[in-house]
């Protein structure tokens, strides 16, 4: 393991080896594994939750229907409705896509060279870049020629803004207990947060912090535009929203790009409220360099992402969607109030222990 | 339970998580999906499902009342007059019917029974047998062979429940 | 008959034509006008709903049924009676049994002619499994249109045992055809009564589950408390019926008013729902009680069911005699009554079908003035219509 610590040491200096393996795990591996697992993990979640047993004739137990469903997207017929605008309309999915794929970059696996960025202020760039796939929504919306998507993209736009101030005040609170905008430096600082005193194990954020991680929770799922937060693309009503007119490839960057946003959030949240890739593990818990992290780092990420996801897509199952004015109601007169209310008190807190 | 805000959306929570665990159980336990694989398992019919028509040819005297109640025309009936030996000696040669062709055109048929419950001579029975999906429409028009091959499908009449005065019918023996 | 049309005039009013049902961006200075249906996933079936928005709220709201007429009333002029108690069957198809029950009562009011008790009882107990068969569907399809989609599952999932049940004794789970003049087909199978108590008894924890899941759920409840309110006075007035009646207050249910001759409601202790509100979450808490309700009706029919024949005597080829009668009965969607003029045929000279959905929809335009448009898809869900029995 040490071995691997060296090489990966000597990486760093070397720019274009340290990039060329970054955009391979950032760029490619991450998301395609995050993918196939997400969406096999969806539609068997969901699956069970509805007494049936899901994708099952795909690969076995049905783990190949990932793939499965990107054959039946690809050989489909690519339509431009005739008076769409047509750059407008193809750019469309591909702003949502590129948004993700920079969220992915941001977030750290393991210690030091074990991401792609290691932003100064990840915080900020991770909820500046994730709000980029509003104007994506937009695009889809208004160059479909549609007036089911038109309403979806209005909508879309309404939402997402509204859900993106609860998002950043639950992430404040992190920030003041972390003391860093810096998403390596918020996983460490878990890793040495003894609030219980020095006998007590490293607790991660989410032990003070519970009302801004269900504030961030119930944010990422209206940013997620899932239910009950669906509006945009909800299916009984305006039947796909801003995704009404695209088919073949480009709905599946559509599709793509809503799992892997999925996945990303969730990353989010694990490295924020949950402790990161960081886990005290007895004989480890002090040693945040070792070499051991570097494949335990990523492990542990994921599942809390697994965990998270299936937190996320359960409500999702469960509850009927709100309607536009009582979401953007529920973003005001709750989310941010609560918000608020927390970060004074822990910005109290912060002065008056340490 | 105090009517705690949000206690509806926990209770929802609760009914999804708890019916994930019960799809999750093994068999053993009791657990696993309502759905059944297809065809890797089959279910079977309750022995009155109207799955297909079968037709008991020698009870036939083409006497056409099953066409003639149809809803949607869809049995084809042709038969003729043959002149049977008589019965006893000197007397006189009876006139049968027999059937050449009955067939029913499962693509218009509308499962509805009346056929088989307006037969007087008991010639027609349902059978639950429901496998049997052909890839052109056309195909569907099936002959009297492949009617009186279905009549191995047909279970025996149920016995009723106490309190009823109906008498079992009998399948005739194949 | 071709009349010789010039080909510009043609194409013009062609273009008419597909301009009112083309789906476009248009800049309309009152607003945009927009088609839900007739192919969407809410309504349930072909229904046209056109509805000019102003923003997202509606400023009118009209509904074009009629993509699904099938000519059922001119169907039944050339159609014998055992004939046409099959196409009724298809009417209300998720809660079929109970189309065939007012139709066969009107013949036998014409033919005079009483089912034997047996028959009235099973009849009325297959009656309220239909019932339980369609409203369990509408409480799953309430998540569906509300956007909880595992509440469809659970539905569908607990109907199948009353279908299962309704398979086991007439041979067909969506289209029984059992229902004869003068009584029933044939008559239960052994264990039939055990096995369907069984499913009664799933029926009710289904209720409980959709109360946990749905109804109790807070946002279900913002969604539909105060929104689609429909007065009592107004009610009457556009002829709704059944729990959409009964939701606004009015106290009306055939089974207990109306008095039908042939089913064995009065032998049974059951009670009428109704909820003073009107609004949406008010049809649809109505309709979770009359479950409720219809278990406990069915569970107390099959513990009675006297012994005897099934049939009364009744000729082999049916002739009703010359005359009009007139039957209705409180179907699960509704009131649903067939007019029948007989001229002493084999076939009916004319039947004029009421059906419950077709009323229930007439008061969307009303009900759907300055709503948003989600709220319309709560309204439409909460009227529960099924397209065949709006367009017969």
């Amino acid at each position: 393991m040490s071995t691997v610590a060296t090489i990966l040491g000597e990486l760093t200096p070397a720019y274009w080896q340290s990039t060329l393996l970054r955009v391979l795990i950032i760029g490619i591996l991450v998301p395609t594994g995050a993918l196939i697992l997400a969406i096999v993990f969806l539609f068997k979640v969901m699956a069970w939750m509805q007494s049936r047993l899901g994708p099952y004739e795909a690969g076995p137990k049905g783990l190949l229907q990932l793939v499965a469903e990107v054959g039946k997207w690809l050989q489909k017929e690519d339509l431009i409705p005739r008076g769409a605008d047509r750059i407008v309309f193809k750019a469309a999915p591909f702003v949502i896509l590129a948004s993700t794929f920079v969220l992915y970059a941001a977030i750290p696996s393991g210690p030091d060279p074990a991401f792609a960025a290691n932003v100064p202020t990840g915080v900020y760039f991770i909820l500046a870049v994730s709000s980029l796939s509003v104007i994506g929504v937009l695009m889809a919306g208004w160059a479909s020629s549609n007036k089911y998507a038109l309403i979806g993209g209005i909508r879309a736009a309404g939402q997402l803004i509204a859900y993106e101030l609860p998002m950043v005040l639950a992430a404040v609170g992190v920030v003041i207990l972390a003391r860093s905008l810096n998403l390596q430096d918020i996983v460490t600082a878990q890793a040495q947060f003894h609030v219980l005193g020095d006998f007590g194990i490293a607790l991660p954020f989410i032990v003070v912090q519970l009302p801004l991680f269900v504030v961030f929770m119930a944010a990422v799922q209206a940013e997620l535009t899932q239910a009950p937060f669906d509006m945009p693309i909800a299916e009984s009503e305006i039947v796909a929203g801003y995704q009404i007119e695209y088919s073949g490839f480009r709905f599946l960057v559509f599709f793509l790009a809503e799992f892997a946003t999925a996945f990303g959030f969730a990353a989010i949240v694990s490295t924020l409220f949950l402790g990161g890739w960081y886990l005290p593990i007895p004989g480890l818990a002090d040693d945040l360099q070792s070499g051991w992290w570097y494949v335990l780092g990523p492990i542990i990420l994921f599942t809390k992402v697994m965990i998270v996801s299936f937190i996320v897509f359960w409500v999702r199952f469960t509850y009927p969607r709100f309607r536009e004015d009582q979401l953007q109601k529920f973003a005001w007169k709750w989310l941010i109030p609560i918000s608020l209310a927390w970060i004074t008190l822990t910005s109290v807190a912060v002065v008056v222990w340490q | 339970m105090p009517n705690i805000p949000g206690k509806g959306l926990l209770k929802g929570l609760g009914v999804t998580f708890g019916e994930m665990v019960q799809t999750l159980k093994p068999d053993s336990m009791g657990g696993g999906p309502v759905t059944v694989q297809y065809p890797h398992e089959k279910e079977e019919p309750a022995p009155r499902a109207r799955g297909v028509i079968a037709l008991h040819e020698e009870n036939c005297t083409a006497c056409m009342l099953c066409a003639r109640e149809c809803p949607d025309w869809c049995i084809y009936i042709e038969g003729h007059k043959y002149l049977a030996p008589p019965r006893r000696e000197g007397g006189k040669p009876r006139q049968k019917n027999a059937l050449d062709r009955f067939s029913i055109d499962f693509s218009l048929c509308m499962f509805c029974g009346i056929c088989v419950e307006v037969c007087p001579f008991e010639a027609l029975f349902w059978s639950p047998e429901f496998e049997f999906s052909e890839v052109k429409i056309a195909d569907l028009l099936h002959d009297k062979t492949r009617l009186g091959e279905w009549m191995e499908t047909v279970p025996e009449f149920e016995p009723y429940e106490a309190g009823a005065e109906v008498k079992v019918k009998k399948v005739p023996a194949r | 008959m071709t009349a010789v049309v010039p080909d510009a005039e043609q194409r013009a009013y062609v273009a008419a034509q597909a301009a009112d049902a083309r789906v476009n961006v248009e800049f309309e200075s009152e607003g945009m006008t927009l088609n839900i249906g007739p192919q969407h996933p809410a309504t349930h079936g072909t229904l046209r709903i056109v509805a000019k928005l102003d923003g997202e709220q509606v400023v009118s709201c009209e509904p074009v049924p009629g993509y699904m007429h099938r000519g059922y009333e001119k169907l039944t002029e050339v159609r014998t009676y055992p004939q046409i108690n099959t196409l009724v069957n298809r009417l209300d198809w998720v809660g079929s049994f109970a189309n065939e029950v007012p139709f066969i009562l009107a013949a036998e009011k014409l033919m005079d002619v009483e089912a034997p008790p047996r028959a009235q009882h099973i009849r009325t107990i297959l009656f309220e499994m239909s019932r339980l068969a369609n409203i369990v569907l509408f409480l799953g399809d309430l998540g569906a249109q509300m956007g909880g989609v595992t509440a469809v599952f659970y539905g569908f999932r607990d109907r199948e045992f009353v279908l299962n049940q309704i398979e086991a004794v007439t041979g067909g789970r969506f289209h029984p055809n059992f229902d004869r003049i003068g009584g029933i087909k044939d008559d239960l199978p052994k264990g039939w009564i055990a096995e369907t108590k069984v499913a009664m008894q799933k029926v009710r924890e289904f209720c409980d589950e959709v109360e946990d899941l749905l109804i109790g759920n807070e946002i279900f409840k913002m969604r539909a408390r105060g929104v689609g309110v429909i007065p009592a006075d107004v009610a009457l007035s556009y002829g709704l019926s059944g729990a959409n009646l009964r939701a606004s207050g009015v106290d009306y249910d055939i089974r207990r008013d109306g008095g039908a001759p042939g089913l064995a409601y009065d032998k049974v202790d059951w009670k009428v729902i109704t909820h003073v509100d009107g609004d949406c979450f008010a049809r649809c808490w109505v309709r979770l009680q009359e479950v409720r309700e219809s278990v406990k009706i069915c569970e107390q029919l099959l513990d009675t069911i006297p012994a005897g024949p099934i049939m009364a005597k009744v000729p082999r080829i049916i002739k009703v005699p010359e005359g009009e009668a007139y039957a209705e009965t409180e179907n699960p969607l509704g009131i649903m009554g067939y007019y029948v003029a007989s001229k002493g045929d084999l076939t009916p000279f004319r039947v004029k079908i009421r059906t419950p959905s077709f009323n229930n929809i007439s008061v969307v335009p009303w009900v759907a003035k300055g709503v948003y448009v989600p709220d319309v898809i709560t309204i439409l869900a909460s009227l529960y219509f099924i397209l065949g029995d709006i367009d017969k």
